[in-house]
This record gives structure tokens, C-alpha cells and sequence, in this order.
């Protein structure tokens, strides 16, 4: 165990543990290495899953300009098609499942205890064995690439795509085994998160004066909750298709291989969900605090996104209806897919009339979040042609899609992820992020995004097929249409986005370098993550904030002058927290290290690697995952008390394991 | 401190005797006996609804009495419901699409 | 107050894993519905090999489900005894039930050699890959549910458990109860209303 000594919480000070539990002693590291593996600080966890999501928007980044560069001229040369159809899999794949997701569960990580006044998260081992099993379950996912071939069968894998008869390359295998150990993580992280959220709010939190962004993170834990179990059973019939000799999607048996599709679109439209609203939170945090005024309509936000999330679950047949479903199926997910444009549209409007009339301060957080308002309400428009169902019928698999989807992921997720980096940058590592390069990063990638992804309607509605490898300048067209130019510009765009993206890089790195360290409260900020120190300590808080208000920490700073009936600054954020460091808690206890979350990880591609070659490398990963199973249920989350052994008499520490 | 005010509504929690507990197997028991009659006996047109509700009579008494749902707070009773409501809705309307129920 | 931090209790005075256990119970939901779906979408697909009421043994299962809901009854009470601190009396309820559960594990496992023999392969129709994968994956819920009780028996007796030793002990009931409700669907569904 270490014991922290206040108040300089960066003096570790070594104890070996009295007791041990299960088969190894619990880690001690608070330095180092062993300080991140085996850690179960959600902050520690926030920043690795955001460091792994950043590595695979590289990896998947990588895959996309390969796309483009193979479509930027006619028969282009550069992949061939079995390559092509790897990479555009793998590109979806991994932009959806190991970058936007991990990307919002790293915020929702760092941020959700913050905002709602906890100390960490309900599950500490848990959520490490969740970000484990998400890194693990990512490279082995990858490691298909160079062991004969990745899934070649597009990200919603259809059936007979997915059968060993198109796809015989283990690829599809590594892909369901993968997104299979990735569910586990998502599944897992998601019941800590909505545990935490319902179990661990500081006193006087209700629900209705939690944080936007903290709400927004609970509906898509629910919707994660209850959206993965339904893509495992699809992977799991999948799996055993391929390694078993299963029917399911076999026509000849007499299957119905429309099964695969519901299935997936049952999970993949939650999905979408999924990957939008933690950025619809990031910035319903950001407007208000650039705009200098409340919220517009907190509670209108509020239910929209959770009529968001339930009205999710009725529509995900749009994805079919090209594929014979019937009129009646049609029809009713068609309205029901028209009526969810209103709970986006109720949003779109709070964020307008939130910047109306405020004081708007350009930062490029603020920047970012105004540029997801603008370009999420283009993919909305275009989301909504397709719920129009014989214009759909035209659209489907075109570029058209493509152009939808870029729209309301990269120009709606990914701005969002984007803007609670450069809002949330102070507050993690103490620095602010360079704005004048922010400008540079958000204007590149917004030209670049658009002249990728505009011409991609024209392209779509002119009939270029979506995982098409090739096209030739003999049907490419002619005038304003002509497909050729506007390939080769939505090529040139992907590489501004490119350079875009590679600013925010530089960004971080100039930042780092950077010796001058933000102020307390750099943004006047309004939620309770901003009442504590930059970064924030390791317990958080060191008195846990007693909570009357919506926008806590604003109301805390300022108060309404009776006679103008305006807001005036009464404190400021530092005597705030200097206050709270005179009244710290004292004997805080933290949850302790353990070995087990990233042990048991490491079980699960052992098993389903075994289950791809050998059964008998499997059956050693299933005596790992017991092996682990026992020990972490051995051992107690956080060490007793007999497991401190105080280093000297003082009675302010601060223990962690 | 918080350990003690667990401990109490614990108790109020788990009102329910072993005898009671019995009790509500027989019926169980009982409820199965007729299930699998009517394999042997036939109920007709009844059969089906019959079947339907005594599977979901047993379903819900497990659940309030033997998993405490009844007595419990109202939170676990949302998580679960909230899932099994989902599940229902949303795979009927599944099967729905492949004309299951009208064949 | 410190405490309540990192303890296993929240602020609501509620237990985080008994909230934990229910959700995930709610999300188990949704995977049985799937597999359930599917076999219902599939039971009456038999394009070669036998047909479900061919197979299907009904009075040897009404013994195995009988066995299996009584299984409930007797979790029950081993949580009952926990909560009164009677570890005899919870460790005897443990091993009934992990008896009672292998039981009926023992007679799917005869079930499926029988259907098997009888010329039901995983492979044949679509009908054998449903059905083997649903009670299957039930199956494995069961075995998961008796390592579970045997485990308990085994550390309750050396009194080594983090936490409090009746939540432990009614948590692994609450997984053993829902085990228990998806095979009152199955029997239902599966076994007793005809394709």
C-alpha cells in the first residue's frame, strides 16, 4: 500500500501490504509504470482509454486515406479489391468500436465522478478490467491483418458476406471474436457507469441537477446496456456458423438471412446513439460556458436525449428497407424514424437559443461546438431523406450514405470529442492547449471534412455504389457530375482533414512543452469537475461538495443581486478550493491497485484465439479468466484497515492501495 | 454508521418466512403440474393463452418473491423490468417483421 | 462521510453490486430474448433429420424443469439462513442447490445424446442449431451458477469473504433465480407449446 501525504500528494511513500489476498499481493506502485497498469483510478483509466481511441483514430485514419487514395483516379492502383474490402471494413470497424466508443467512455470516465461530486466510480476493478478488455480486444481484432487477411465483409457483415464461402480468411472470425471481448468491455463499463451515476452522486444531486453531459453518458450507458447483449448473440451465431457447423444463415438449410441483419441493426441503430450523444453532452457543457448564460431548456435537453435513446430502439429497420421487409414494416419504421428527428431537432434548437443573446467567446472549444451544430443538422437533413422510404430505396448503398453518416459521425461525434479536448484540456493535464493552433486545427479540418464529405452526395446521388474498388473514367459522367472531379476533391479534402487532425497533434505537443500552467478556472466554468484542483487529486475532492443547484460551482461563485436582478461574482474559484483544502476530509480511503482487471483481460483473446486455432490454447485462457475470477473475488476492493501500515504518527494522510 | 441503516432495512426487506417461501414453491409446483397437462389433456383454443399466462404467473412470482423484487427498492425493479419490457417490445416487433404471429 | 466513497454502499443507502447484479440481469434479458427469437423464428425449419415433437421427451423434462424450480426454492433459503448468520444451515442450502443444478445439467446433458443419437446433430437443421445453442448457452448459465455455489460453499467456510457474506450469498441467488425464470420461458416455448 502507499500512503499519500497531504498536502503534497506526489511523495508516495511506499508500506509493504500486512496481508494478501488470493495468490499475489496487491501492487503498491504509486510511480511508474505499475502505477497506470494496475491502477483503478477512473482518471487514470479516462486518460488510457482516450490514449488507445486516439491510436486507433490514427489506425483508422490510416485505413481511410488508403480509400481515398485508391479512389482518387480512375482504376486506381493502389489496393486491390480483397485489400479494399479489408480496409473499408476495418476503417468502419474501427472508427465505431475502438475509437468513438473507448473516446467517450475515456470522457465519460474522467468526467462523470467529477461532475457528479464522487470520489470514483462504483466498480474501480471493474472499470479497469473494462479498458483492458477494450485494448485487448482492439489488437486482437487488428491482429487479423497479419495472420492472413482482416474481415473483408463490410462492418455490418452481412450474411452470405460473412459465410466461409466469400470470406474464407480467419478475418471474420478475429472481427466476431474481437467485437465479442469489446462488448464485454462496453457491457461492463456500462454498469459501472449507470451504478455510479444512480449510487454515488454527492449529497443533494438529484437527478434533475446533474450535469448535461453526465446525463447524456447515462442514457447511452443504458443504451449499451441493453444494445450489446443484442450483438453478442449475433456474433455468437456468427461464430458458430463459421467454426461450427451452425445453419443459422445458411439458405440452403432454410434460413432467413434477413435474421443477421435484424440482429445487427437492432444493436447497430442504438448504436448510432451510442456514438453521438456523449458528444452532444460534451458540448451542451461547452455552449452554456463560451455563451456566458444558462442551459437553454435543461430539462427539454434532458428528456430529448432520453426520448433520443428509447425512440433509438423503434426504428432500427431503416438500415433494411431495401431489403424486402414488406410495406407494413416499412411503413412503420418510417414514421418512426421521422418522429425521432424531433427530440434531435428539440436539441438543436436549445443550443441556438443558448448562444442567443449570450456573450459568445470564440475559443476553439466553443468553435468546435458550434461547428457540430452546423454540420450534425446537415447529416440530420440528409437522415431524414432517408427515412422516406422510396428515397431511401435510391440511396441505399450509394455514396449518398457514406456522405450521411460522415456527417453526423465526423461532423457531429468527432467535432464534439474535438471540442472536450480543447475544453477539457486544463482540467486533465494542467495546460491549455494552444488556441491560436486550435484555430489552425478546426479550420482545417472543417474545410476538409466538407470537401470529403460534401461531394459525396453528389457521388451518392449520381449512383456511385458505396465498396465499390474501382470506378473508370468511361461511366464517370459528364459536366457538374462528373464523377471524376469530385472524387479527386473528395480525396484532396481527406488529406486537409489529414493535415486537420495532425495540428491537434502538434497541438499536444507544444502543449507539453509548454512549462506555464493553466489557471484554477480558465474557462469561468459552471460544473462541479472545475471545484478541485488541475488536475484534480487523486481522491478528487477534499471535501465532498453538498449540491444545491443546477451549475453547482457557478451558483457557488456567483450570486443574483436583489436590486439588478444580474449575476455578480461573490468568490472565485481559487478561495473555493482553498477553502475546501482547509476543511479536507480526513483519512479518505481509495480504492486500492489490483492485478486481476488487467489479468482476467488478458484471458479473453487467449480463449478466442484458442478458439481459432487450438482448443487447447483456449482452455489455458479459460484457466486464466478462473485463475483471476477467484483471485479478484478474494480480494476486497479496497485493503482494510490492518493492511495500512502508517510510516510515521501523523492523522492527515490520504490512503490509496 | 451507513452499515447499520442497511442492516435494518435488510430486514424489512426480507419479510418473507422460509414457510412462506414453501408456500410459494407449491404454487409453483402446482402451476407446472398444469402446464405439463396440458401436453396430455386437451384445452383447445385455450391452450395457448393458458400456457402463455401461467409461464408468465410464474415468471413474475420468482421474481417479486423469490429475487425479493417485491419488497425491494423500486431502482432494481426499474433495471430489470426496463431490460425484460425492452426485450419483450423489441423481439416481438422483430418476429413481427417475419409475419410470426400471423402465419 | 469519507467513507461513503468508496464503500459498497452509495449514497442512497443502496448496495452498488445488488444495483450492479439487476442490470446486468436486465441486459441478460435482451441476450436470452435474442437466442429465444431466433429459436422461435427457426423450431419449425427441419429440412433433414427429426422434428421437434419427434424428439422432445416431455415427461423427462417436466422432471428436469421441476427440478430445477425447486432449485429456487431451496436458494431462497440458503439466503434466508445467511441473513439470519446460520452458515450450517446456508452452506447445507448451497450444496442442495448446486445438487439440485447439477441434476438437471446431468439430464441435459443425456437429453442432448439422446437427441443426438436419434439423429439431431448441431448441423442438421436449423431447428438442431437453435435449439442446441439456446438451452446450450442456458446450460452453460447453470454450470457458471454451480461453480458459483461451490465456490461459496467452500470460502463461507473459511469465512475469508470481502464484503458481507449474506450479499455475497444472495447476489449469486439473484443470478441463480434468473437461470431458473429463463428456462420457465423455455420449457414453455420451447418444450410445451407445439410447432
Amino acid at each position: 500500500m502507499a500512503i499519500i501525504e497531504r498536502p503534497t500528494p506526489v511523495a508516495p511513500v511506499v508500506v509493504t501490504p500486512t496481508e494478501t489476498y488470493g495468490l499475489l499481493k496487491r501492487p503498491v506502485s504509486s510511480t511508474g509504470w505499475r502505477s497506470w497498469v494496475f491502477t483503478v483510478d477512473h482518471k487514470k483509466l479516462g486518460i488510457m482509454y482516450a490514449v488507445t481511441a486516439m491510436f486507433f483514430f490514427i489506425v483508422g485514419g490510416i485505413e481511410a486515406l488508403l480509400i481515398r487514395l485508391q479512389l482518387a483516379a480512375p482504376n486506381g492502383k493502389v489496393l486491390n479489391a480483397d485489400l479494399y474490402n479489408q480496409m473499408f471494413t476495418m476503417h468502419a470497424t474501427t472508427m465505431v468500436f475502438l475509437f468513438v466508443m473507448p473516446m467517450a467512455a475515456g470522457f465519460a470516465n474522467y468526467f462523470v465522478p467529477l461532475q457528479i461530486g464522487a470520489r470514483d466510480v462504483a466498480f474501480p476493478r471493474l472499470n479497469a478490467f473494462g479498458f483492458w478488455a477494450l485494448l485487448f480486444g482492439g489488437i486482437f481484432l487488428n491482429l487479423a491483418w497479419f495472420l492472413g487477411g482482416a474481415a473483408d465483409g463490410g462492418w455490418f457483415m452481412y450474411a452470405p458476406n460473412s459465410g466461409p464461402v466469400f470470406s474464407p480468411s480467419n478475418g471474420v472470425d478475429f472481427w466476431a471474436l474481437g467485437l465479442q471481448i469489446a462488448g464485454i468491455a462496453s457491457l461492463t463499463g456500462a454498469i459501472n457507469l449507470i451504478i455510479t451515476v444512480l449510487n454515488m452522486r454527492a449529497p443533494g444531486m438529484s437527478l434533475m441537477k446533474m450535469p448535461i453531459f453526465t446525463w447524456m453518458i447515462t442514457v447511452v450507458q443504458f443504451l449499451l446496456l441493453f444494445a450489446v447483449p443484442v450483438i453478442t448473440v449475433a456474433l455468437f451465431l456468427l461464430s458458430f456458423q463459421r467454426n461450427f457447423g451452425a445453419r443459422f444463415f445458411d439458405v440452403a438449410a432454410g434460413a432467413d438471412p434477413l435474421l443477421w441483419q435484424h440482429l445487427f441493426w437492432i444493436f447497430g441503430h442504438p448504436e448510432v446513439y451510442i456514438l453521438i450523444l456523449p458528444s452532444f453532452g460534451i458540448i451542451s457543457e461547452v455552449l452554456p460556458v463560451f455563451s456566458r448564460k444558462p442551459l437553454f431548456g435543461y430539462p427539454f435537453v434532458v428528456f430529448s436525449g432520453a426520448a433520443i435513446g428509447f425512440v433509438g430502439w423503434g426504428v432500427w429497420a431503416h438500415h433494411m428497407f431495401a431489403s424486402g421487409l414488406g410495406p407494413v414494416s416499412v411503413a412503420v419504421f418510417s414514421v418512426a424514424t421521422m418522429a425521432i428527428a424531433v427530440p434531435t431537432g428539440v436539441k438543436i434548437i436549445n443550443w441556438t437559443l443558448t448562444m442567443w443573446g449570450g456573450k459568445l467567446w470564440f475559443t476553439t472549444a466553443m468553435k468546435f461546438a458550434i461547428g457540430l451544430i452546423v454540420l450534425f443538422t446537415v447529416g440530420g437533413l440528409s437522415g431524414v431523406t432517408h427515412s422516406i422510404a422510396p428515397s431511401d430505396t435510391q440511396q441505399t448503398d450509394t455514396y449518398y450514405i457514406v456522405a450521411h453518416f460522415h456527417y453526423v459521425l465526423f461532423g457531429g461525434a468527432v467535432l464534439g470529442i474535438f471540442s472536450g479536448f480543447y475544453y477539457w484540456w486544463p482540467k486533465v493535464f494542467g495546460k491549455m492547449l494552444n488556441e491560436k493552433l486550435g484555430s489552425w486545427n478546426f479550420w482545417l479540418m472543417i474545410i476538409g471534412l466538407n470537401l470529403t464529405f460534401g461531394p459525396m452526395h453528389i457521388l451518392g446521388l449520381q449512383g456511385q455504389p458505396r465498396r465499390m474498388y474501382q470506378w473508370t473514367e468511361a461511366r464517370a459522367g459528364e459536366g457538374f457530375f462528373n464523377l471524376a472531379f469530385w472524387n479527386l476533391v473528395a480525396s484532396i479534402g481527406s488529406f486537409i482533414l489529414t493535415i486537420g487532425i495532425l495540428f491537434f497533434l502538434i497541438n499536444v505537443w507544444v502543449t507539453s512543452r509548454n512549462p506555464q500552467k493553466a489557471p484554477l478556472d480558465p474557462w469561468n466554468a459552471r460544473s462541479l469537475e472545475w471545484m478541485t484542483s488541475n488536475p484534480p487529486k487523486e481522491h478528487n475532492f477534499d471535501v465532498i461538495p453538498t449540491v444545491h443547484h443546477l451549475d453547482e460551482f457557478f451558483h457557488r461563485k456567483y450570486e443574483e443581486d436583489e436590486a439588478t436582478h444580474t449575476m455578480k461574482q461573490i468568490t472565485t474559484a481559487e478561495e473555493l478550493i482553498a477553502e475546501q483544502e482547509r476543511n479536507a476530509d480526513k483519512h479518505i480511503h481509495m480504492p486500492s491497485p489490483s492485478y486481476w482487471p488487467i489479468v482476467l483481460a488478458f484471458g479473453l483473446p487467449v480463449i478466442t484465439f484458442g478458439l481459432i486455432y487450438s482448443y487447447l490454447i483456449a482452455v489455458v485462457g479459460g484457466v486464466i479468466v478462473l485463475f483471476a475470477a477467484y483471485g479478484w473475488s478474494l480480494e476486497s476492493s479496497t485493503a482494510p484497515e490492518s493492511d495500512f501500515e502508517n510510516p510515521n504518527s501523523s492523522t492527515e494522510l490520504v490512503k490509496h492501495g | 454508521m451507513s452499515t447499520e441503516t442497511v442492516e435494518t432495512t435488510h430486514q424489512k426487506e426480507h419479510g418473507m418466512s422460509d414457510a412462506g417461501y414453501i408456500r410459494i414453491a407449491l404454487i409453483l409446483a402446482a402451476i407446472t403440474a398444469l402446464e405439463v397437462a396440458t401436453y396430455y389433456v386437451d384445452f383447445g383454443p385455450l391452450f395457448l393463452p393458458a400456457l402463455l399466462i401461467m409461464m408468465a404467473i410464474k415468471f413474475v412470482m420468482v421474481v417479486s418473491y423469490f429475487m425479493h423484487l417485491k419488497f425491494d427498492n423500486k431502482v432494481f425493479s426499474f433495471l430489470f423490468y426496463a431490460g425484460l419490457v425492452l426485450a419483450v417490445g423489441v423481439y416481438a416487433a422483430f418476429l413481427a417483421t417475419f409475419h410470426f404471429f400471423i402465419r | 462521510m469519507a467513507e461513503t466513497a468508496h464503500g459498497h454502499v452509495g449514497s442512497t443507502g443502496i448496495s452498488n453490486v445488488k444495483l450492479g447484479m439487476w442490470a446486468f440481469l436486465g441486459s441478460e434479458c435482451l441476450l436470452f430474448g435474442g437466442l429465444i427469437s431466433t429459436y422461435m423464428l427457426y423450431r419449425g425449419r427441419v429440412t433433414g433429420g427429426p422434428r421437434p415433437s419427434q424428439i422432445f421427451d416431455i415427461p423427462f423434462t417436466s422432471v428436469s424443469s421441476f427440478v430445477l424450480l425447486m432449485s429456487s426454492l431451496t436458494m431462497v433459503l440458503a439466503v434466508s439462513a445467511a441473513h439470519k448468520d446460520d452458515d450450517r444451515k446456508t452452506n447445507l442450502w448451497l450444496t442442495v442447490t448446486a445438487l439440485l443444478g447439477a441434476t438437471f445439467v446431468g439430464g441435459q446433458v443425456y437429453e442432448f445424446t439422446a437427441f443426438y443419437k436419434e439423429g439431431l446433430g448441431f448441423s442438421t437443421s436449423l431447428f438442431g442449431s437453435s435449439f442446441y445453442t439456446l438451452t446450450g448457452f442456458h446450460g452453460v448459465h447453470v454450470t457458471v451458477g454451480i461453480i458459483m455455489l461451490m465456490s461459496l460453499v467452500g470460502i463461507l467456510k473459511r469465512s475469508s469473504v470481502p464484503g458481507k457474506k449474506a450479499e455475497v450469498v444472495e447476489m449469486v441467488g439473484l443470478y441463480w433465480h434468473f437461470v431458473d425464470i429463463v428456462w420457465i420461458i423455455i420449457f414453455t416455448l420451447v418444450y410445451l407449446i407445439p410447432v
